[in-house]
């Protein structure tokens, strides 16, 4: 175990990854000379040179596809999106190719491929670079997801989806590079893909929450753990597959559920996994699940109206003692 | 000498609190291991409770008058130099009210119970025939007088003052997970307020309502007056009251729907010419130093001997088998001004007419003194409702479950009869049998009745 932060987990991942499977190869904007717009990439094109650390212009559908056709004749891309935002561009490939190969081949061709990049609100980062991408994605069949919350996630996350046969979209954040935490220095160390974490365990309550909105919730825990609510926090990890076993076991003991989701509400996730505890757990609820959500809105530049579209830790806490009955409740 | 914990008993399968009707020792007197320590109430019968432990009555946690949730301590048994501060501790600091030993006392399931009931002696009917309400008792309402244990909720002695969620006419609002603790415990969710938002009846008043019976059961409203009495309509004053149930109407209320809702009932009714009973019954009346007989005994007997010979109809469904009895348990149902009750005529089959009609006398007047004993209100394998001195017709009966029968018997009626000769008078009564489908069938029922019947019909029999 080592303390290191979330970006150089992620950094550690690649590098192991790259000595154990000389398949294994970086492509991106600015990934090998610049070594990556947020530093992943660090020293990465000194230790692998520039075959396996490719430099590409700003052209993201073109590398997307390069990639995916580099994984349909045996290699494993890691494709970096500057910002998941920009995975927008990149649509097309990934959603018509790489997600659909392997089905409409009859299996001829697999396509390992990461697409990997940061997602999700950060700070000030306007309407166009803060978007929570991951409800582009999980939608699709063919594509798995991955949300990684903590620095060990990070790590065991993206070597398990880097070794996938099938295409991950790996979505970072902003907001976490910096994040410290221990870390496995074992080079087999995995996460495997569609595994939930239970972050904190408490008894009357299910808060499901990943990334940024995971800390969020842990901050409203506390802070409620002193008016005597025991506040358990479910991290999927996965988007897609989905976790629900671990989310309903929970859900079954503390018999109500709040979910949180930094994107806009309608469609999101929080609406999926209140369907799936609703369809699953229904006699155990004792109050409706709850969302805390974005609001339906682009968001606002200003830190003011950031933090008003986006849900905060009184948000969260007020929703909890909400499903909870708890007195003080709105 | 170890100190002696005395909890409220578990006198029924149905019961979750009882209420001290007085206590036959003070503090300071010395009791010996069977005294009779205190009357207790429970929703079908007084019961006298013995102690299990010797020494003195140090401490009286519950006062006469008071109720207390099954396992909750309501008194202690030690030596005098034996500290009990810590006993008497843990059931809440020992204030004898009903509010602080139910909301403090934690139920002493793993206890040794310090008094119990009179058991019954040798082998028991009773012990041997599982009681469908043994569903309702389960961890559900354990778990909720735990809970409310750990929240010094406050058992409420009176009606509430908010109205319970259906009160506005429409359909309960309740969380999934608080109607499923109600179907299990018991609960039933229009008298239960809701604590949620909009009124929405949530986990915790459910589990309130399972674990503090004793809130249904306020002082019962004035005494009805006599139906006779002219009612002059009045125009003020208000529209309706609220009577809170009594604890045995709440038994009942809780009762019945167990048994009319997953019970799939079918009716059989007959008519028996009761000419020749009555005649036999006149005459078997008239003879000094015998019981009276009632048309009821006669009923008793009959079907109690027509049993023997339809075990399908003595029956019982348990749900993978069918359990046929091979004696003849007779419940009888007994009305009381607050509800009813149905104790047990045991071997029914095995008695003669005089016997039937001493027991059955017995019965009914301890009924009405609230003295029967525990024993003798379980174990029926089938019971008779009369309302013949109602001057009724015919009426159809609800099933006690787990019988698989009950006969409803009406009045014997003087009607016109139709005989060889022309237009007769003639006694006549109707009897209706509800059946439990998932035991028998319209055909069996109906046998069975025609042979009751037959043996009314030829009254002699029953003497032989």
């Amino acid at each position: 175990m080592a303390v290191m932060t979330y970006r150089e987990a992620l950094n550690l991942a690649l590098r192991e990854e790259m000595r154990r499977d000389p398949d294994v190869f970086v492509i991106g904007e600015e990934v090998g000379l610049y070594e990556g717009a947020y530093k992943v990439t660090q020293g990465l094109l000194k230790e692998f040179g520039p075959k396996r650390i490719v430099d590409t212009p700003i052209a993201e559908s073109g590398f997307t596809g390069v990639g995916i056709g580099a994984a349909m004749v045996g290699l494993r891309p890691v494709v970096e999106m500057m910002t998941f935002n920009f995975a927008l561009l990149a649509l097309d490939q990934i959603v018509n190719s790489a997600a659909k190969l392997n089905y409409m081949s009859g299996g001829q061709y697999n396509v390992p491929i990461v697409i990997r990049g940061p997602g999700g609100p950060a700070h000030q980062l306007a309407a166009q670079h803060s978007q929570s991408m991951e409800v582009y994605f999980y939608h699709v069949p063919g594509l798995k997801v991955v949300r990684p919350s903590t620095p060990m996630d990070a790590k065991g996350l993206l070597k398990s989806a880097i070794r996938d046969d099938n295409p991950v979209i790996f979505i970072e954040s902003e907001t976490l590079y910096n994040v410290k935490g221990e870390v496995s220095e074992d080079p087999d160390f995995l996460v495997p893909l569609g595994q939930a974490a239970v972050r904190r365990e408490g008894t009357d309550v299910t808060v499901i929450a990943y990334m940024g909105m995971m800390y969020r919730a842990m901050e409203a825990a506390e802070e409620l753990a002193k008016d005597g609510i025991s506040v358990e926090i479910v991290d999927p990890r996965t988007l897609q597959p989905l976790d629900t076993e671990t989310i309903i076991r929970s859900v079954r003991k503390t018999h109500r559920a709040v979910v949180v989701e930094a994107g806009a509400g309608f469609a999101g996730m929080g609406s999926e996994i209140a369907t799936e505890i609703t369809e699953e757990a229904f006699d155990d609820l004792d109050a409706p699940v709850a969302r805390v959500t974005g609001a339906q809105a682009p968001m606002p530049y200003a830190r003011s109206l950031e933090r008003l579209k986006t849900p905060t830790k009184e948000k969260i806490a007020d929703a909890i003692r909400q499903v909870c009955y708890a007195n003080g409740s709105r | 000498m170890a100190v002696t914990k005395v909890v409220m008993p578990k006198l029924s399968e149905q019961m979750e609190a009882g209420k001290v009707i007085k206590w036959l020792k003070k503090e300071g007197d010395r009791v010996q291991s069977g005294d009779i320590l205190a009357e207790v109430e429970t929703d079908k019968a007084d019961v006298e409770m013995e102690a299990f432990g010797s020494g003195v009555l140090r401490k009286i946690l519950v006062t006469a008058g008071d109720k207390a949730p099954v396992g909750a301590l309501i008194g202690v048994i030690a030596e005098e130099g034996d500290d009990i501060n810590a006993v008497v501790a843990q059931a809440g600091g020992g204030a004898p009210s009903a509010a602080a030993s139910s909301a403090g006392a934690k139920p002493a399931m793993a206890d040794r119970p310090a008094a119990v009931p009179p058991q019954p002696k040798s082998e028991d009917h009773a012990e041997r025939t599982p009681s469908p309400s043994k569903g309702p008792e389960s961890p559900g309402i354990r778990r909720a007088q735990e809970t409310v244990a750990q929240q010094p909720v406050v058992t409420e002695m009176a009606p509430r003052p908010q109205a319970p969620a259906a009160a506005d006419g429409g359909r309960v609002k309740a969380s999934p997970l608080a109607r499923k603790i109600a179907a299990q415990s018991g609960v039933d969710l229009k008298l239960v307020h809701g604590s949620g938002p909009g009124g929405r009846i949530v986990r915790r008043d459910v589990e309130a309502a399972a674990a503090a019976p004793a809130a249904a059961a306020a002082p019962s409203a004035a005494a009805p007056s006599p139906a006779l009495r002219p009612v002059t309509p009045t125009v003020t004053g208000p529209e309706y009251e609220d009577v809170a149930l009594s604890t045995m109407r709440a038994a009942i209320a809780k009762r019945m729907p167990l048994s009319k809702a997953p019970v799939p009932h079918f009716y059989v009714t007959s008519e028996v010419a009761m000419d020749r009973a009555w005649e036999l019954r006149e005459e078997l009346n008239g003879l000094e130093g015998q019981p009276k007989i009632s048309v009821n005994d006669l009923v008793i007997r009959t079907c109690a001997l027509t049993l023997l010979h339809h075990p399908g109809v003595n029956a019982s469904f348990q749900g993978e088998s069918i359990r046929v009895f091979h004696r003849v348990h007779m419940g009888i149902a007994v009305a009381l001004e607050e509800g009813l009750i149905t104790p047990v005529l045991r071997d029914a089959h095995a008695k003669t007419l005089a016997q039937i009609a001493v027991e059955a006398r017995d019965l009914a007047e301890r009924a009405r003194q609230r003295k029967l004993r525990t024993q003798e209100l379980s174990g029926a394998t089938f019971s008779i409702s009369n309302l013949g001195m109602f001057d009724v017709r015919d009426f159809s009966a609800i099933i006690n479950p787990p019988e698989g029968a009950i006969l409803a018997v009406g009045s014997v009626r003087k009607v016109p009869v139709v005989t060889d000769e022309g237009l007769g008078v003639g006694r006549r009564m109707a009897m209706t049998i509800s059946c439990d489908h998932r035991v028998m069938d319209g055909a069996m029922g109906a046998r069975f009745l025609q042979d009751v019947k037959r043996l009314l019909e030829e009254p002699l029999r029953l003497l032989v």
